[in-house]
């Protein structure tokens, strides 16, 4: 017997070498030149200098209030509508039939999101144009601050309604592993309406399996720049914004203060997620004494009924807010307040291409090698736990949700500082690693159910047959996934699409995304070259889940051709 | 007349006969088992009594219970009280507080509802187990709290689901004598579906033969 260095056996070390390492490093690199340790610029002395400047921007108070109040309030509204909505689907099973259309909700960039929507109910957008003049009087766009309204509620909902998607797919997923039908069966038969049943027996069961993605997305709700940038209100901005402004101002003084900015920004999220844990053990304790009251029904009904409602309206306006762009990459001549494009032409799509060529090629190299390379690693680690009968515990679940937890601009600006020593600053292979960072966590948890429910026989059968692990493992174990491969590489495909900050640090503005482009066109340029790329931004990730869902269909479908074919006499 | 009544009661999957026609008084107090091999659709026919029909199935026939026509009613408006193979107590509530869940809202004051759920658990030989978790109780003692739970709801008629099923042996003669006790103290029409004859023979009552 040869016995072989296993290469496998590296595979979780590697994997969690290669996402907590820049992240570390990461973090370190913002800390440092926050406290005055910026060797680059010749500092090097504890100073609180940074923060005392952080301290005397105008409007810095108003601008963390902004970040908490958005952050909590959206993460609290999406969780909502996507309680309410599987509270729903649980009892109307034409309710649970809208669940199709999660794929497509869940695979649309935020940025193509928040574009949308502002394209449908800014003041010259398309539901105002709708209703004017005729019934507004409005001859021309109202002086009205709907998108980017200084209480940020644009900026609340456009968050609210992306992550409805990705909440209700946890909820889901969680209410397929606590039997909650029958929990339900059990609370209906003691007399409880169906939705105070859902409140009351099936809500604290979830909760538990979802604590993580609902921090996760409070986590990007308090910290993200991208969706900000659109709907958020510029004077003050969230903290983000506002750090991301002096990182990228040309003035190296003004490094400190970013540095404090971001240093603040993790502050930030530490203490929304702490304040969001101290709530829930407070909820529990009421919901607890609520149970224990015994009333059949009450608010909870309708309250859920509303979310639930409200989850739906997030899905139609995320459809919505597709379509309208794709009507505007079209429309030749779409004055206020027609409610429709006089013309449709391609010409905006034409005089794009060039560019757009470009930034699709780029945007798909740099998606289908980070998803590649996510797929293969979180293959490896699986594998790895499979053979050697590992148990993965919740500690290593925490770990995977570093990178979506901490906020990215906390550790993506020491990165870069980390990026420029090696060298590797604006190459594709520094976004492709960062990229990597986000992409993994997304991939592997979409791997990791299907790999585990795999029947082990299959394997010890192929064993006894002779053949090796890794014979085994390419020709039996990965056919039999090849759906769930094709579905997790499709995953991590939209979720490297979508990426704002990691391509603007690891690029260093040097390299240029659909999203990169969307947004910095998003401020002022012409509608309709807008639309042209923010729709792009959106059916990318579409077209690649669609070839996801359908690939390994086709192979099986021919598979059994072939058989039938040589089959019959 | 007061009980249970099953009238007429056919139940189809894809057209095909399932369950009945049958037509079936459960009287006050009385225990009637239905048997029949796994597949046969009892199961599916006290799902039907219940109001938990999956909509694969098609039904036609009535439930009455105490007179009042409850065939068309959703699970929680017909009073009919379940217990399932599984006990289904709630995991994030104490035994106390799984009890309070089926104590009706009528009894207001928190100190009366403690001491409903108090005095149940004592005649169960479960005093002092209110502030338990459920999961550090016994297969046996978890069945006692099941049955207790469904009872402080107050139902009109009781189905048993093949309740004994996950007990062993010597536990389920036990369970078995508590929950009949019960059924008959309070005076409930019982309608139990199961597939062991020893079951049917503790019931002492009249045995259906389905599928």
């Amino acid at each position: 017997m040869t016995t072989r260095p296993d290469v496998l056996r590296a595979a979780p070390a590697l994997t969690l070498a290669l996402f907590l390492v820049p992240i570390g490093a990461g973090l370190l690199g913002t800390l440092a030149p926050a406290f005055g340790v910026l060797p680059a610029i010749g500092e090097s002395g504890f100073t609180l200098d940074a923060w005392r400047t952080l301290a005397e921007q105008p409007g810095i108070d108003a601008s963390i209030r902004l970040t908490l109040t958005s952050g909590l309030l959206s993460t609290a509204l999406a969780l909502v509508f996507a309680c309410g909505f599987a509270a729903l689907a649980s009892s109307r099973p034409g309710i649970a039939r809208l669940e199709r259309a999660l794929a497509p909700l869940l695979a649309t960039p935020h940025v193509a999101v928040a574009i949308g929507l502002a394209f449908l109910v800014a003041s010259s957008g398309l539901l105002v144009r709708v209703v004017s003049p005729w019934l507004t009087g409005w001859e021309r766009p109202p002086a009205l601050a709907i998108v980017r309204d200084p209480y940020g509620l644009s900026y609340v909902a456009g968050l609210a309604i992306k992550e409805t998607a990705f909440l209700v797919l946890m909820v889901l997923a969680a209410q397929g592993q606590v039997r909650a039908a029958q929990a339900l069966a059990a609370a209906r038969a003691l007399g409880y309406a169906p939705l105070v049943a859902w409140a009351k027996v099936v809500l604290p069961a979830i909760y538990r399996q979802i604590r993580l993605p609902v921090y996760a997305v409070l986590a990007f709700s308090l910290s993200n720049v991208e969706v900000a940038l659109v709907l958020a209100p510029g004077t003050p901005p969230p903290l983000a914004v506002l750090a991301m402004r002096w990182f990228s101002s040309w003035d190296l003084s003004l490094y400190p203060v970013a540095a404090a900015a971001a240093t603040l920004q993790l502050a930030v999220v530490v203490a929304g997620i702490g304040a969001w844990r101290v709530a829930e053990a407070f909820v529990k304790r009421i919901h607890r004494a609520w149970c224990e009251r015994g009333r059949r029904t009450g608010l909870a009904g309708p309250v859920l009924a509303l979310g639930g409602a409200g989850g739906v309206v997030s899905g139609v306006a995320i459809l919505a807010a597709i379509g309208v762009m794709a009507l505007w990459s079209i429309a030749e001549n779409w004055r206020y307040p027609d409610a429709l494009p006089r013309a449709l032409s391609l010409r905006t799509w034409e005089r794009a291409l060039p560019t757009m060529s470009d930034l699709v090629s780029t945007t798909a190299a740099i998606a289908a090698a980070a998803s590649l390379l996510a797929v293969i690693l979180a293959l490896a680690c699986l594998e790895n736990e499979a053979r050697r009968d590992l148990k993965p515990g919740a500690r290593a679940l925490w770990l995977l949700y570093v990178p979506l937890l901490v906020p990215q601009i906390a550790f993506l600006f020491g990165a870069q500082v980390a990026l420029v020593r090696l060298d590797l600053d604006g190459t594709l292979t520094a976004v492709i690693w960062a990229h990597l960072l986000f992409v993994l966590p997304y991939v592997f948890l979409s791997l990791a159910d299907p790999f585990r429910a795999l029947d082990p026989r299959y394997a010890r059968i192929a064993a006894g047959l002779g053949a090796s692990p890794w014979r085994t493992f390419f020709t039996v174990k990965l056919p039999m996934l090849a759906r769930p491969v094709a579905t997790a590489f499709a995953v991590g495909f939209s979720v490297s699409v979508a990426l704002y900050l990691p391509t603007l640090f690891a690029g260093a503005g040097r390299i240029m995304t659909l999203t990169t482009e969307a947004v910095t066109l998003s401020s002022g340029a012409d509608r309709r070259v807008v639309g042209v790329t923010a729709f792009l931004q959106a059916a990318l990730p579409l077209l690649v889940y669609a070839a996801a869902l359908a690939g390994p269909g086709l192979i099986a479908a021919r598979r059994r051709r072939v058989t039938l074919r040589e089959g019959t006499p | 007349m007061r009980g249970l009544v099953l009238d007429d009661v056919a139940i189809t999957l894809d057209a095909r006969p399932l369950v009945g026609p049958l037509s079936l008084d459960v009287a006050p107090g009385e225990v009637v088992t239905v048997m029949g091999p796994s597949g046969s659709g009892k199961s599916t026919l006290l799902a039907y009594v219940g109001g938990f029909l999956a909509k694969a199935f098609a039904a036609r026939g009535r439930v009455l219970v105490d007179d009042l026509d409850v065939t068309g009613m959703p699970p929680e408006k017909r009073a009919v009280g379940i217990l399932f193979q599984d006990d289904l107590l709630f995991p994030h509530l104490t035994v106390g507080g799984n009890l309070a869940f089926g104590l009706r809202a009528g009894v207001r004051e928190a100190s009366r509802r403690r001491a409903i759920v108090e005095e149940a658990l004592a005649q169960a030989g479960l005093a002092g187990f209110a502030d338990r978790d459920p999961a550090t109780l016994s297969g046996g003692q978890r069945a006692r709290v099941a049955l207790l739970r469904t009872l402080l709801a107050e139902p009109r008629a009781l189905l048993l689901d093949e309740p004994f099923g996950k007990l062993d042996a010597a536990l389920r003669q036990d369970v078995r004598a508590f929950v009949f006790a019960r059924a008959r103290d309070r005076g409930l029409p019982t309608l139990m579906v199961t597939h062991d004859a020893e079951d049917a023979r503790a019931a002492g009552g009249r045995v259906v033969e389905v599928g």
